[in-house]
């Protein structure tokens, strides 16, 4: 039988032919670009330097489906500008064709049609694929790698992140910075940092007793690669306490700290840095401000917000590189570093069709080998989806009304509240959920579902809280997430305004009674900062209420609506 | 039921109380302010204040303060009941005018420090700390 890797290596002539056999997919894909991984790798080496960039991989070790946000709105500064495009608007930016490789792995329109096409995307042996063709090319290429990368999955979860500890290794990054390993727990942060074989950056992880520089991560790496000088200073996630449990890892305090920044720049160019990394996990418009106020950077690689950008944005004379998320992409960064500054670049974001891009055996094998103890538990059917399910986007997406679904049925609540995390694969209409999907989606160390009361007043406390982390117009505020997810009742907001005054017509759904600000609702959630919260854990939740249905379809959610001015 | 800190840890989904800031309490700011200075008027100077833009706990937020020069050095939290927070003051073998201490912020609010210099002139600076329930970790 011909396998999609076969059918989409081959070329415009045979894609034909086997498009004029009428195969559904296969006839439409005839239809468009033909697809090889040479062409996906294809890159013109340039200059004297490499740099290799993946981030927030969120433990996804196999390819999966990763739908692109619809909205994602910039404010203040950040107004229209990417990565605040979606759509057919980046499309536009862009060049991308309708219906073309780019426009499915950059967009969400026709998404589930075009994974029909195009399959998956990612694993971390075709990552690996990758990275050794750009080693081939360039043998001292640096592999950076910005965090997110010991959470997200059910092998992740229960092999305390050792699973991708072992799994990176094999493709041998040479530093890392960090933001949801600390949820791991700071003794086994620790534990892990200790044992690896490359340099752990960030120089604003710091002790929080004693408010200087941790003992256990380093603000910056030299390495000297093609005969050049290059300083990697590490930028970790700025308001892990806040955004996360500090609980968890009481002894570290984090922060901005751009004056820092500064003195590691000045610092590392008096000892001789010919080229300035900062391998960062700030999020794009932090990162955007960052590199507005802090001279001497010549390259930021960015995380956290999981844009994906197939061009460098130019701040001053600082390049950004915005690498997806989930294993999705890969970035290639090509540098001309002469006398002492970097004097040209050359760019490409690799999309990692799994289809397309043979998988590194090696690698295949020890990923195997991380899942194999918990193959059975993880491929366990609970049901089927109806719908497309997916996560990414300011507001509710579908996985998260499912989740606020089973919150509100399996806990007995009058609303439900979900955070409005970046992560989570997509799935497809028809598609099987196995409990693999389910913890794809929720998976973390802190998943109990709480339910409590809450006035109808500090419900909107809350909604006012969460959206001005998300809306408030300088980024250095902007503390974390998208939107906190709700279930079981409607609002208006308008991201113009202050903090206090955003969030308005609060409504029970199932009553279309306004929300009393004196009155006291039941409300269910997970993912809750705060020690000792007691429930069941979420992804047990979800597969109750999952099993139950069998397969899931959801109703359009029109209850949250957006004012942008 | 009555929003307070205490309630919101309860709650579930914070870390720490957003209070609005009663006007009062700015108000209480600028008489504070004034007390220092004697009302005399404060300049833009070399004076810096270093503080986090979001508090990661709104109990305890380390601050700095620096001002080449200075006699003295007042740090004020415009949003708090009481707005004073502590007064530095630098004899003239002091090897440098800087102090850090952790502070207690009520809510959202700007910190002040004011400066008085060798000449009896008072400069200012202010920076937003933002103090939030936090979660929904991206």
């Amino acid at each position: 039988m011909i396998s999609r890797r076969d059918f989409l290596q081959v070329g415009m002539a045979a894609s034909a032919m086997v498009g004029a056999s009428g195969f559904g997919n296969w006839g439409r894909l005839a239809a468009q670009q033909s697809l090889t991984q040479d062409q996906l790798l294809d890159f013109d080496t340039f200059g004297n330097v490499s740099l290799i960039h993946v981030t927030d991989i969120h433990a996804q070790l196999k390819p999966v489906y990763f739908r692109e946000p619809e909205v994602n709105i910039g404010v203040g500064e950040n107004k229209g500008a990417v990565p605040h495009v979606t759509g057919a608007e980046f499309k536009a930016r862009y060049g991308i064709a309708d219906g073309s490789p780019n426009a499915y792995a950059l967009t969400y329109n026709d998404f589930s049609a075009l994974a029909q096409d195009y399959g998956k995307v990612g694993g971390l042996d075709r990552v690996s694929t990758v990275i050794n063709a750009i080693r081939a090319a360039r043998p001292d290429a640096l592999l950076l790698d910005g965090g997110d990368t010991w959470h997200g999955s059910y092998t992740c979860y229960h092999s305390e992140g050792q699973d991708m500890v072992n799994v990176m290794n094999a493709l041998k990054p040479d530093a890392m910075t960090f933001h949801w390993e600390f949820t791991l727990g700071g003794d086994r942060v620790r534990e892990l940092v200790e044992g690896l074989p490359f340099a752990a950056l960030g120089q604003n992880i710091f002790d929080a007793e004693w408010d200087e520089p941790a003992d256990s991560f380093e603000s910056y790496k030299f390495f000297e690669r093609g005969g050049v000088k290059i300083a990697v200073i590490g930028q970790a996630f700025p308001y892990m306490p806040i955004a996360n449990p500090g609980w968890m890892f009481p002894e570290y305090s984090f922060g901005i700290r751009d004056e820092r920044m500064q003195e590691m720049v000045d610092e590392v160019r008096a000892q001789g840095a010919e080229l300035v990394v900062c391998l960062s996990h700030n999020g794009f418009d932090v990162d955007k401000k960052m590199a507005s106020r802090v001279t001497g950077i010549d390259v930021i690689l960015t995380g956290h917000t999981h844009d994906a950008l197939p061009e460098p944005v130019l701040i001053g004379e600082t390049i950004l590189i915005a690498s997806g998320s989930n294993g999705k992409f890969v970035s290639r960064v090509d540098l001309d570093v002469r006398d002492g500054r970097m004097m040209g670049f050359r760019h490409k974001l690799i999309p990692i069709f799994s289809d397309v891009i043979e998988p590194d055996a090696a690698v295949t094998k020890v990923i195997d080998a991380e899942r194999a103890p918990y193959e059975a538990a993880m491929n366990e059917v609970i049901g089927t989806t109806d719908e497309e399910l997916y996560r990414r986007g300011n507001f509710n997406g579908t996985w998260d009304d499912l989740i606020c679904d089973a919150l509100i049925s399996e806990r007995e609540a009058d609303i439900a509240m979900s955070p409005g995390v970046r992560w989570g694969p997509s799935l497809l209409p028809g598609d099987p959920i196995t409990r693999e999907d389910i913890w794809n989606v929720t998976s973390m160390t802190y998943g109990q579902a709480y339910r409590s009361e809450m006035t109808g007043e500090f419900i909107h406390t809350i909604l006012e809280d969460v959206a001005d982390n998300l809306f408030n117009p300088d980024p250095y505020y902007q503390q974390g997430g998208d939107m906190v997810r709700i279930g079981g009742m409607g609002y208006r907001i308008d991201i113009t305004k202050p903090q206090g005054d955003r969030i308005s017509e609060m409504t029970l759904l199932k009553t279309g009674e306004a929300i009393d600000p004196a009155k006291t609702y039941q409300v269910a959630g997970w993912a809750s900062v705060n020690e000792g919260t007691e429930g069941p854990q979420i992804w047990d939740v979800v597969e109750n209420h999952v099993k139950k249905l069998g397969t899931v379809t959801l109703d359009p959610n029109t209850s949250v609506e957006v004012v942008q001015g | 039921m009555k929003l307070n800190r205490r309630n919101a840890l309860a709650m579930g989904l914070g870390a720490t109380a957003v209070a609005m800031l009663p006007m009062r309490a700015i108000a209480a700011a600028d008489e504070a302010i004034a007390a220092f200075t004697g009302g005399a008027e404060t300049g833009a100077g070399d004076i810096t204040l270093d503080a986090p833009e979001i508090a990661e706990n709104g109990n305890t937020v380390p601050i700095s303060v620096s001002a080449p020069g200075a006699t003295s050095i007042a740090v004020f939290a415009a949003g708090n009941p009481t707005p004073g927070v502590a007064t530095f003051n630098f004899g003239p073998a002091s090897g440098s005018q800087s102090a850090s201490t952790r502070i207690r912020l009520a809510g959202t609010q700007d910190v002040v420090a004011v400066a008085q210099m060798a000449d009896g002139s008072f400069v200012q600076t202010a920076k937003t700390v933002k103090v939030t329930i936090g979660g929904c970790g991206g």
